[in-house]
């Protein structure tokens, strides 16, 4: 752990160079670039908003938040780890040529999602506040799982991007895996209906998971409890940990695969 | 102590048609069991030390390994077997071209490739100008990347390299960059590197290049070390002879006959070139229409035998 936090300041130059490139990349120096990524996710809040109000959302207070912190939450994750899932390949002229940590790639990727995920907390905030949330002091509390996200995504960025080095259908069976996602966890309809026991089963998903944090404190005014503090963490460690086990063992044989 | 020191490397490449196969194929191979890779050895037993300041020219054919042995020199490839020490930083100058992003304009390129070759930022600050002016690039530093010639941008990737001080230089294919008047100019430089002290690693297949360049050499023929050693002059002859008969030397001897052999052939190329122009000559005049030609050659004799005539 030491060994690699006194790499990354050694290469905090090409981290920074790095981020600026994915940066740039992305958004091809053109005003409407950032823009659009901000009304894209907008959009679907939009369509979501009309289409299901009428039915989940019928009898239910701050609907539109409720739509947003999902929304918010999945869409931040889906970017960033498909963002991450092409970190080595996009790269491999460069991975085969200089000697530079691997990771470097799939971090300076995950700095632009973050910045784009900022932006969205920035709107979402404004339409929280159209919608009548009160605000307070218990908003702080977002900063958990926020961190708890990010690590997250750098794990499953790690196993993805390794994975996508192996197998190059990854990115269709990813794109298949999102989808389900998507729908189990709970995005636009609320899971009270459910027994107690398949209310548990939702726990399993650590986007909910998070995403019910941003309810607890948005919606409800809480914080929750210090046990679900722990799963929150537990979840982005486990994979965090997978992720870099992964790299630490294959960190030799990617380049025979690119 | 050695500034590099290769015992006994051997380099295990995997091949077979894993590589572009997808997840759900990668399963059903499995299962059916005709899932297979094949090892092969770029490298066999590679052994070789090279001390501050020397120069070593690595010569083979295509597929000779020295691409891979390279490889493991700057760290991106680790040896299967034996061991690769390297006492110093390394500098590789790897197929230049690769590594730039063609939106990004030459600016923003020059300081992602400074930091990837491990430069601070207070360097690159402090070498920016002239970096852009080695290159003669000041009018397009911010033009996009992919709006440069090709020539233009092995010629910004050679300077940057340039201005590094490693202790280990690898060189791979790099030296024929640019026009003839750059072309000069980047082997002044290098020249100028390469007498400060760097120790360096030439890939070439120019083996007039490595002649005048290097003072070790490593022959390598299909990931085998067929010679390691100081006498430059004598390898690089059996090499070129090698490439004419494409008979492998076993050992040392073996290379100094065929440098011997290699002598005598440029010697006898030499004496049939002469011959051919004296019986080229002789032909002209023999088939010339008019007397112009036997009065040429009367009066060089005239000139230089004038007692030939007299009989």
């Amino acid at each position: 752990m030491k060994k690699f936090l006194l790499k990354l300041i050694q290469n905090r130059f090409l981290f920074t160079e790095l981020a600026k490139r994915d940066f740039k990349q992305k958004y091809k120096r053109t005003v409407l670039g950032m823009g659009w990524s901000i009304m894209s996710p907008l959009l679907t809040l939009l369509v979501m908003r009309l289409v299901f109000t009428h039915f989940f959302g019928r009898n239910m207070e701050h609907y539109t938040t409720y739509l947003f912190c999902g929304n918010l939450v999945y869409s931040y994750f889906k970017e960033s780890t498909t963002g991450g899932m092409n970190a080595l390949m996009a790269n491999s002229g460069i991975i085969s040529k200089v000697n530079i940590p691997k990771y470097m790639f799939l971090l300076s990727k995950n700095v632009s999602s973050l910045i784009n995920f900022g932006l969205s907390l920035v709107v979402f905030f404004i339409f929280a506040a159209i919608d009548g949330i009160r605000f307070g002091g218990h908003f702080f509390a977002l900063l958990y799982p926020i961190i708890c996200l990010v690590i997250f995504n750098i794990g499953m960025g790690l196993i993805l991007s390794a994975l996508f080095v192996f197998f190059r259908d990854t990115g269709y069976l990813y794109d298949i895996f999102t989808l389900l996602l998507m729908y189990m966890s709970a995005i636009f309809y609320q899971i009270n209906g459910y027994s107690p026991m398949v209310q548990r089963l939702f726990l399993c998903n650590p986007i909910f998971c998070y995403i019910k944090y941003f309810r607890v404190v948005v919606i409800d005014g809480n914080i929750p409890g210090l046990a679900y503090h722990c799963l929150c963490a537990l979840y982005a460690l486990v994979v965090l940990s997978i992720g870099c086990w992964i790299y630490k063992k294959n960190n030799h044989m990617f380049l025979y695969y690119m | 102590m050695a500034i590099i020191e290769a015992k006994n490397v051997s380099i295990r490449y995997i091949t077979g048609d894993f590589k572009d196969i997808g997840l759900k194929e990668y399963v059903m191979r499995r299962l059916k069991g005709n899932y297979h890779v094949k090892e092969f050895w770029a490298d066999r037993d590679i052994t070789f030390s090279l001390e501050k300041g020397d120069m070593l020219g690595i010569i083979g054919s295509n597929g000779a390994g020295k691409s891979t042995l390279l490889k493991a020199v700057s760290g991106i490839m680790v040896p299967t077997k034996g061991q690769m020490e390297i006492n110093g930083t390394v500098a590789a100058l790897l197929e230049l071209g690769s590594g730039f992003d063609g939106d990004l304009t030459v600016r923003e390129n020059t300081y992602l490739r400074g930091a990837m070759l491990g430069y601070t930022r207070k360097f690159m600050d402090e070498m920016y100008d002239s970096i852009i002016g080695f290159a003669e690039l000041q009018d397009f530093q911010d033009r996009p990347f992919k709006q440069l010639s090709s020539g233009m941008k092995s010629r910004l990737a050679f300077s940057i390299a340039c201005l590094v001080n490693p202790d280990i230089l690898i060189l791979d294919e790099v030296l024929a960059v640019g026009d003839g008047a750059f072309r000069k100019k980047s082997g002044n430089k290098m020249k100028q590197i390469l007498s400060g002290g760097v120790t360096g690693i030439l890939v070439s297949h120019s083996v007039d290049q490595v002649r005048e360049m290097c003072n070790k050499i490593l022959w390598l023929d299909h990931g085998k070390q067929i010679y390691f050693g100081g006498d430059t002059e004598t390898v690089c002859n059996a090499y070129e002879e090698f490439l004419i008969t494409r008979k492998l030397p076993g050992d040392f001897a073996q290379i100094q006959a065929l440098s011997n052999a290699f002598i005598r052939r440029k010697e006898e190329e030499r004496r049939k070139k002469q011959m051919n122009e004296a019986q080229k000559l002789q032909s002209i005049l023999e088939s010339g229409s008019s007397d112009a030609a036997l009065d040429a050659a009367l009066g060089i004799i005239r000139k230089r035998k004038p007692e030939l005539l007299k009989e």
